[in-house]
Parts: C-alpha cells; structure tokens; sequence
C-alpha cells in the first residue's frame, strides 16, 4: 500500500457517559474509495464530523498529508483539501445550482473580500474563473438541463448530485460522502456508483463514505471499515467484510442476504 | 454585478430616485413652506441608515433587535467628543461609527454563535443595556445626559470650504436634510454593492446553511462578526447625526421601542430586497404620523395595518414587484 493520505489514529470521542466512537484507527490510501459501514447509532456519522472538523475528538487525531487536522475548524480543513458532503437537504435552496455551485468556489478566490467590494480585476478575474468552472462541473454531473432551477424546487436525486457539485467545487483531493445512495431506487443507486467511481477516475479523488445500501457499498468500494457501538469491528476488501462473523453478527436477524448478495 | 452591467432602466430609475430627493422634496417644500417636512424627512434617511445594518444582519441569517444601543453609542461618542475635547463633529463621525464596530466585535464574537431566538433575546436586552451603562458611567452625565451641543462646524480640506458652518447658515433644516439623505444614498449604494458582490453571496450562503457554508471553506465566525461590525457601524453614524440635529443625547434617546422599529422596517419593506428597509422606514414613519388624526386609535390601526401587511406581503412590501412577473 502506498503512503496513506488520510490517517484516523485512535480516535475517540465521549459525550458525557455516552461512548460514540471508542479507539478507531485506520488509513486511506490516496484514490481509494473507502466506505464506513455499521448499524444505526454505530457512531459512523460522528467519526465523519471529526475528520471533516465539526467536531474535536476526545482522544486521538486525524492526519492529512502528515499534518493533524483534528481539532481545526471545518473551514481550515475544507482549506487543506478535506470537505465533507451532506445529506440532501443541506444546500443552499434559494439560489440557482449555478449559484450553489459559484458561491462554493470561495476557497479559490484570491482577491480579498475589500477587493469583491470594489470589483477589483482580480475579483472579476475570480468571478470569470467560478463561472466557467462551475459550468465545467454542472456538465460532469449532467446537471445542465437545471442549471437555472433553484435548489428548493429540485426532486431527491438532483438534490444529491447538487451536494456533489458543491462539494466539487471546493476542489477537495478527500470528499466525504454521507449516504450518497439513501432513498434512491436501484436505477438511481447504480448511476450514482457510477458517478462516484468517475469522481475518483476523472478528477482523482479519495472518496471515504458512509452509507446503508450494502448491495451499493459492496460493488463501489475497495475497502470497507465496519463499525459497530462505536467500535471498528472489521476492516477490509468487499469479501473479506462479507464472511466476517464479527460483521454477520453486527447485522443479526438480516443474515447474508442483507449484507452481500 | 460589475457597473458595466447595470442596466438602462435601473439606471434611470437610481437617477430619477436622486432627482426627487435632492431636487424635488426640497423644491416642493419650498413652494409649500411646509419646513418641518425636513425634519420628518431627515428622520426618515437617517432611520432608515440604522435600519440598513439591522437588515444586513437579516441577511447573514440573524435576527437582530439590537440596532437602539449602537445608535445610542455612536450619539453618546460624538457627543463626548465634541463637548468634552473639542473634535469637530465631522471627525466625530467616522470616529462614532468605528467605536460602534469595534464594541460590536466585541460583543458580537461571543453571541453571534447564537442562533434564531436566542440571538434575537440577546439583542433585545442589548439596547437596555446600552441605556442603564449611560445612566451609569460619569462621562455620559448619566440621567441630565448632554446638551447644548454646537451645530456641525466648518469643514474644509487645505483651506477649501466643503461644507460650511451649520449655525451660520440661514436654513439649517435644510442642510441636515442634504447630509442625512448624501449618507443615506451612499449606506444604501455600499449595502447594494456588498450584496451584489461575492461577499454578499457567502453572505446569502450563511443565511441558508452555516454548517455548509463551513465545509464549503467559508470563515463563518468572521463573516458573522464582519456583517455585525458593518451593522453596528451604520447604527453609530445613524445616532451621531441624530444627536447633531437634536443637539442633546439622553440614555433614553434610543430605547427598546426604536430597536424593534428598525427591525419592523426591514421586516415591511422586504428582507429579500436591499432598498426594502428605505422603504419601509419611509412607510412607517408616515404612516404613523398620518395616523394621528385617529388620536386615541393611533396605536390600534398602525399595529393593526402591520399585521395585516406581514400576513398579506409576508415577504415585505417590495415582493409586490415580484409578484407581477409571475413568480412567488
């Protein structure tokens, strides 16, 4: 394996007597599709927040490029390259997707906000340059048809692919996808995988996910990290997750027809 | 949108606007001699200056009724300043306005992480506050407050008069007309240009979704706190002028009653639009007068108007523009 780009080392997390995650570690290794699977409450969605900075572990780190990003805020580590996505709701519903998308391009702007408010050539430059690369990621997404649509009127499937966008936008190198498959039909599902795996193809990400859909996460991913009670139970290749016992017991009552297929 | 793209008929629409306020009103109300129309008018810009700030904190997703205490601050600084050292009150209100900006981030580093309501509690009491530290503090005179203070002096650059000595001038009901509706104008073109340009967007960004806004890279504590300053500044400036006019500050020239206004202004004239708190002051504050001829039912018909208006234009007086092309 190659030198990891993102490392999560012992991370634990209390909320008073409550345990979220306890001692989670693993690597990712650069363009990597890594999901994070585990039962509700299994403390997925906690470990998610602490590596994007929404929340600072009680114990252990996560490191980036061999610099500790733990603890920084979440705009310091969208800045250093690590930008999570959210569920669909989270966009900004009433601007266009043009709009959405333009306005996530802050990271890149180089004139200073004085700069904006005078319409210096630097911030026209920027503004040119958004434009133009929003377009580019409206037309890799397939979003051209409802470029001028705003984001409250858009159905589900759009909505998700409009996070991506905003999340592209940012020009990350690690996106963190928060159940990109949820409440999509297997038609949708399927384009969606597809979609993910061009992220990491065309555009040369590291994608980490954390998703339900386990016929989904089985086909996308390269390696797997299980969680359960807040605890890695498992972690490895799509098989190696499909005979762990440890990982069958995780998921009691729905046997191996839920996990694989 | 840069300058270039403005378009014809907005254009005209900014000239006739200028046309009216600094040629019209004063025109009219000389053939009418009605003279205490500039001092209702004065008001108006003036309000509606401080009624600007609270609207940008609308737009970064903030409610806040908290306006009254900056502009008692910025009144109470150029005060000071004139009576007590002596500045010239054309220094003093820039001076005002910065003090007002700097207290902000003082005050808006720890409450800006509130949200909603809680935010908007904080606020309230803010202006209480505001007047009780004036009551308090030996440098405002507490209760007596401060008064005879000299009219705006000479103001000249190399020797070059700009705007003359207020007391010498024969009409200075007229000159407090044309300064407050010069920094009317300008507060509504800087609030229109931050809106238009991309501060405005991550502004509008904050608004909808702060925890996106984050992972998107924005800094949204000091966006919070940059729009507060900018706020509060208006408010200052807005206080300052009025204590010029007045000639006298008091800890209750600016109570609870004035914050909840500014707030109403921009609630009627439309949160989504920049002019919308301009017009909403100029609606109110006519409206109120007009109502007197009601007495003792002032009050019900006006609180009454208002609540009508919000159910009927929810989203302000200035959605009515919208409504015509069809859309929400």
């Amino acid at each position: 394996m190659t030198a990891p780009i993102l490392q999560v080392k012992g991370v634990t997390k209390r909320y008073g007597g409550l345990t979220a995650n306890n001692d989670i570690s693993f690597d990712v290794a650069p363009q990597e599709i890594l999901s994070v699977i585990g039962p509700n409450g299994a403390g997925k969605s906690t470990l998610f927040k602490q590596i994007a900075g929404f929340v600072t572990p009680t114990t252990g780190e996560v490191i980036y490029k061999g610099t500790k990003i733990s603890g920084l805020p979440p705009h310091k580590v969208a800045r250093m390259g690590v930008v999570r996505t959210f569920q669909e709701t989270t966009i900004f519903k009433s601007m266009t997707v043009r709009e959405n998308v333009i306005v996530s391009h802050h990271l890149r702007s180089k004139a200073s906000l004085l700069g904006f408010f005078f319409g210096s050539s630097q911030a026209k430059a920027d503004e040119a340059e958004f434009g133009k690369s929003a377009d580019d990621i409206i037309d890799f997404l397939g979003l051209q048809a409802i470029r001028n649509e705003t984001a409250s009127n858009l159905p589900q499937g759009h909505l998700r692919a409009l996070g991506m966008a905003i999340g592209l936008a940012t020009q990350p190198e690690v996106i963190l996808l928060d159940e990109p498959f949820a409440g999509m039909n297997h038609d949708e599902t399927m384009r969606m995988v597809a979609l993910v795996r061009r992220l990491r193809d065309e555009r040369g990400l590291t994608v980490l996910l954390v998703e339900h859909d386990m016929p989904a996460v089985m086909k996308i991913s390269d390696r797997i990290v299980c969680i359960n009670f807040g605890e890695k139970i498992a972690e490895g290749t799509p098989a190696e997750i499909q005979a762990n016992p440890r990982v069958i017991e995780a998921y009691l009552g729905s046997e191996d027809a839920a996990i694989g297929m | 949108m840069a300058p270039s793209r403005i378009s014809t008929p907005r254009l005209l629409g900014v000239l006739a606007f200028l046309v009216g306020v600094f040629v019209l009103v004063p025109a009219f109300i000389a053939l009418t001699g009605r003279w205490d129309f500039y001092y209702t008018l004065t008001s108006v810009a003036l309000l509606s200056v401080a009624a600007a700030g609270v609207w940008l904190t609308f737009y970064i997703g903030r409610i806040n009724i908290g306006q009254g205490a900056y502009a008692l601050t910025g009144g109470y600084v150029s005060a000071i300043l004139i009576t007590q050292h002596g500045i010239s009150f054309w220094l003093t209100l820039p001076l005002a306005g910065v003090f007002c900006a700097a207290v902000s981030v003082l005050i808006g580093l720890p409450i800006l992480r509130l949200r909603g309501v809680y935010f908007a509690m904080v606020t309230l009491v803010l202006t209480e506050v505001a007047r009780l530290t004036a009551l308090a503090l030996p440098i405002t005179n507490g209760a007596k407050g401060i008064t005879s203070i000299p009219l705006p002096g000479e103001l000249s650059i190399f020797g070059l008069t700009i705007i003359p000595d207020f007391a010498t001038l024969e009409n200075p009901k007229l000159a407090f007309y044309l300064m407050a509706a010069v920094l009317m104008v300008v507060t509504y073109l800087v609030l229109w240009r931050i809106v238009n340009s991309r501060l405005g967007h991550l502004c509008r960004s904050l608004q909808q979704n702060e925890e996106l806004s984050a992972s998107i890279g924005v800094n949204t504590a000091m966006l919070r706190v940059l729009a507060y300053a900018i706020s509060s500044f208006f408010g200052g400036l807005a206080g300052a002028i009025f204590v010029a006019i007045s000639q006298s500050i008091y800890p209750s020239s600016f109570v609870v009653q004035d914050s909840v206004n500014f707030m109403l202004y921009c609630f009627l004239g439309g949160l989504g639009y920049v002019f919308g708190p301009m017009l909403g002051t100029l609606l109110l504050y006519f409206g109120w007068d007009l109502l007197s001829v009601a007495k003792e039912y002032q009050l019900l018909i006006y609180s009454g108007a208002l609540i009508a208006l919000m159910l009927v234009l929810p989203n302000g007086v200035l959605s009515l523009l919208d409504r015509k092309g069809g859309r929400k």
